[in-house]
């Protein structure tokens, strides 16, 4: 009998200590010359059970089959990277595991035997055949630091198939890339499955699932949904089956009241510390009483923005952010401004990175000590406990914090827990300007409401929301107006009660023609 | 389809990490690796030397605090030694830890505890006729200063450019040796012995005087009294707070709007300030001599005792003294079968091989093949 399955997952669980169950009895196969695509939320498990075919991770239990060239499924245990390499599996993980100092022919060297890795002339004329066979384009003699992402990401995929990959998996390849770059990427998978070779692409972008993969695979919340042929699918029915039921956000909006001009923001450029040009030329007016919304690729310049007008970021000269003191409507001007006079004055910022927990938490210290993070200043010489300790109960209380005790590190808590103590921190600091993002960054629904509603009493409440998130039903139902960077340029505020996805979409992705005149 | 299984086997091992433990049972683990340790000197002593561990054992304890005899009293000279040694480990384990609390890596203590020394030194010969008084004041307050502007020079260039503290505070080591050579040979006394000998032998001006007829119990007060400040500076005050705060996430510190560079060197300043002032307990304090080996390698072992006791100063003194005893204990039994230092060396090797050990099993599990049998 013909075998068309390159690799078949059976029953594959995975757990991280005893409460986080990264994969549950997933059973899924992938065939041979085929581009299948993993879809799932942050956090459904995708990369976790890529990591166990790629030798990163050992699953608890579980079988995996592998192809053994002979039309037979051979049941393998994949304990390194290197058993990986050894049945044809290559991962392109998100962060790219390449050494900056080294050429893109020493790359692809290390790791080889000794009786050809050092023979630089070959692996160069070898990583030449695979370019030509594929289409990609790599330089052999240049060095990784002087590449870009999309060259790293590509030399990444060519070491792979130097080690004779088969299978390949690419980890969210399209997140760092722009448009062009996306569509050269896509056209090499082309070429790769028409040699036979098997792809999975991770991923959460609908549009590019239906534009490259064969099937597709859906995991939610660290379970295997189903699989359905690309054909057969379409935005709606793969968020159906991703998100559980067709996304209707019942958020309740009110309509802005009263609003009143709280940040006024002209001309605010920033220089990253790359020396790249991270936002250019920004001007915006933020109101009171109303939610602003941010939405953009990840790294169009978000961060900058808001750090900047926290007091975190250096400024262009010429950058002009002024704060309209809501007593006395005062203007007064916050660049120059230290981040801590900024926080005194009323603008409150909760950043929820990656890890949750890096800016803004300490992961090692209680609800409470993290409490005393704004407060700590207080009294003389010694810290003040009392206060932090009575607000870390009223956050307990009032956003139903998961926690043994408001002294347990809130490294332990779990994601959601994280991130209410965040947002319930500054909220409680009663700022006229809060700005959160990616608030709900890896919530559940439920939690992910008690965030919203938060947000929306404040809005009642007169302050000014900025609200910088990914998902853009979110910031459609929860917005009144969203403004769109692309490229650390403002390339327009819509009014979210009558703007659609698409053009949201669009705008994220195309700069409008007059701002690339001007630009 | 055919599936077929032809060598599949999982890993003999998996190690993951630990929850969390309750606390009886990782001070459990921790007893059992010093048990085990204990054995396994047992067992090598018994190979080497074939003499009965518990004698062996015995002489350890006797070396750490006196032999015992029908009229053993436990304030006995040894003992008095062991404390003091204890005391000069704790103090220079109790400066190290602000700055790993910071997660700043100062294994520089070494060339701190030198100048402080040597800024010690300079006071009892240059200022000996001062009043006594007047004399200590110069003494601390100058001890201080040397160690803390030895320990500045790596901070300003680990705020500003963000180089290497390890490399850089490791080198600093290296000039303060010299710079003690320098100093060794100026004061020198007698002349050609190349050592200074010991400071003003009879006046004794700026040894620490004895306290109810004890020599030492003057470095006790000191070093305790820096203890319970350090405990309290870290866990109550502000600064220790923005310490615990920077050392966990310089970027939490940012957003929070501590001045990052500002706690760096500040830290470090007090950091050095303390191990400079271990250098005026080991001068006025014990040897009332300078050489390049004052430090002797405290400001090394003295990590292991910050690390160990997770920078909690009170566990400090315990971990001090077992380190202390286990040090005299090894010298003891060397002497005493007429074996060399190494075999000394050997033996503490073992023990801190054991208690650094247990760590491992306190944070990870491991998880054997088929079984899944959870090894405590």
């Amino acid at each position: 009998m013909h075998n068309n399955i390159a690799v078949q997952l059976e029953n594959i669980t995975k757990t991280f200590g005893k409460k986080v169950i990264a994969n549950k009895d997933v059973t899924l196969d992938i065939r041979k010359g085929e581009i299948l695509s993993l879809l799932g939320e942050n956090g459904s498990g995708k990369t976790t059970l890529m990591n166990m075919l790629a030798g990163i991770y050992y699953p608890d239990s579980g079988h995996i089959y592998v192809d053994n060239g002979k039309d037979e499924l051979e049941e393998v245990s994949i304990c390194s990277p290197k058993d990986a390499y050894a049945l044809g599996i290559g991962m392109i993980h998100q962060h790219f595991k390449l050494v900056d100092v080294f050429t893109a022919t020493e790359n692809v060297a290390l790791g080889l035997d000794k009786s050809i890795a050092f023979n630089k002339k070959q692996i160069a004329a070898d990583i030449k055949a695979i370019c030509d066979k594929y289409g990609f384009k790599v330089d052999p003699d240049k060095k990784v630091y002087n590449m870009s992402v999309s060259e790293k990401q590509t030399l990444e995929i060519v070491k792979a198939l130097y080690r004779g990959a088969n299978i390949l998996i690419l980890d969210e390849p399209t997140a760092v890339l722009t448009p062009q770059e996306t569509d050269m990427l896509f056209e090499v998978m082309r070429n790769m499955k028409a040699d036979g070779k098997s792809i999975i692409i991770i991923t959460h972008k609908l549009n590019e699932v239906l534009e490259i993969s064969d099937r597709v695979s859906i995991l939610r919340k660290g379970e295997y949904i189903d699989t359905i042929q690309t054909s057969e699918a379409s935005v709606s029915i793969l968020t159906e089956m991703m998100v559980g039921q067709k996304v209707t956000l019942h958020i309740d909006r009110k309509d802005p009241e009263n609003t009143k001009e709280r940040l006024v923001v002209n001309n605010l450029s920033c220089v990253n510390k790359y020396g790249v040009t991270a936002l250019d030329n920004v001007s915006f007016t933020a109101y009171g009483g109303e939610i602003l919304g941010v939405a953009g690729i990840s790294g169009s310049g978000q961060k900058e923005l808001l750090e900047a007008i926290a007091g975190l970021q250096d400024t262009v000269d010429g950058s002009s952010i002024e704060y309209v003191i809501p007593d006395t409507e005062e203007r007064s001007q916050l660049i120059g401004k230290t981040a801590l006079q900024i926080k005194d004055m009323g603008v409150a910022l909760s950043f929820v990175p990656e890890d949750r927990l890096g800016m803004g938490l300490v992961g090692s210290m209680g609800m409470s000590d993290n409490m005393m993070l704004r407060s700590y200043r207080k009294g003389f010489f010694f810290t003040e406990r009392k206060g932090p300790k009575e607000l870390a109960n009223k956050v307990k209380d009032n956003l139903e914090v998961v926690t043994p005790s408001i002294t347990t590190p809130v490294r332990k808590l779990s994601g959601g827990n994280v991130q209410k103590v965040l947002v319930g921190r500054e909220i409680e600091a009663a700022p006229s300007v809060l700005m959160t993002a990616y608030a709900v960054r890896g919530l559940d629904v439920n939690t992910s409401y008690t965030i919203y509603n938060l947000l929306n009493d404040q809005k009642e409440k007169g302050v000014a929301v900025i609200y910088v998130g990914e998902d853009l039903d979110v910031l459609l139902a929860l917005c009144d107006r969203i403004l769109v960077l692309c490229d650390g340029k403002l390339n327009g505020i819509v009014d979210a009660r009558t703007t659609t996805k698409e053009e949201i979409g669009l705008l994220m992705t195309h700069l409008r023609e007059e701002e690339q005149e001007n630009g | 389809m055919a599936k077929i299984t032809v060598h599949k086997k999982e890993p003999f091992l998996r190690i993951a990490k630990r929850d969390s433990m309750p606390l009886w049972q990782s001070i459990l683990i921790r007893v059992i690796s010093v048990v085990l340790a204990l054995v396994v000197c047992g067992v090598v002593i018994y190979l080497l030397i074939k003499v009965n561990p518990l004698e062996v054992y015995k002489s350890m304890v006797e070396g750490a605090f006196g032999a015992f005899k029908e009229d053993y009293k436990f304030f006995n000279r040894r003992t008095w030694i062991t404390i003091r040694d204890t005391m000069m480990l704790l103090c220079i384990a109790v400066g190290l830890a602000p700055a790993f609390k910071m997660r700043f890596w100062n294994i520089g203590a070494e060339g701190q505890i030198l100048v402080g020394g040597i800024a010690t030194a300079a006071c009892m010969i240059y200022l000996k006729d001062l009043p006594p008084a007047l004399l200590f004041i110069c003494m601390i307050v100058s001890s201080l200063v040397a160690g803390a502007l030895w320990s500045l020079l790596p901070a300003v260039f680990k705020a500003k450019w963000n180089t290497n503290e390890t490399l850089f505070t490791l080198m600093m080591n290296y000039v303060a040796i010299q710079l003690t050579s320098f100093f060794v040979a100026m004061w020198e006394n007698p002349f050609g012995s190349n050592t200074v000998g010991i400071i003003n032998p009879n006046g004794h001006e700026g040894w620490f005087p004895p306290i109810f007829g004890q020599d030492y119990l003057m470095n006790v007060i000191v070093v305790m009294t820096i203890t319970v400040g350090m405990f309290i500076y870290l866990k109550y005050s502000k600064q220790g707070y923005e310490i615990a705060v920077v050392g966990d996430s310089e970027n939490t510190a940012r957003y929070a709007g501590i001045n990052v560079k500002k706690v760096i060197i500040r830290t470090m300043l007090i950091s050095g300030a303390i191990c400079g002032l271990s250098g005026f307990v080991a001068v006025s304090g014990a040897s009332h001599t300078i050489s390049t080996s004052t430090a002797g390698g405290k400001g090394f072992t003295a990590i292991i005792v910050a690390w160990l006791a997770k920078f909690n100063t009170f566990t400090m003194i315990l971990i001090s003294l077992l380190l202390v005893f286990l040090d005299k204990g090894a010298i003891e039994i060397a002497s005493k079968y007429d074996l060399n230092d190494y075999v000394a060396s050997m033996i503490t090797g073992i023990i801190l091989f054991f208690i650094l050990g247990s760590e491992f099993f306190v944070n990870y599990r491991m998880i054997f093949r088929k079984k899944n049998k959870e090894v405590q």
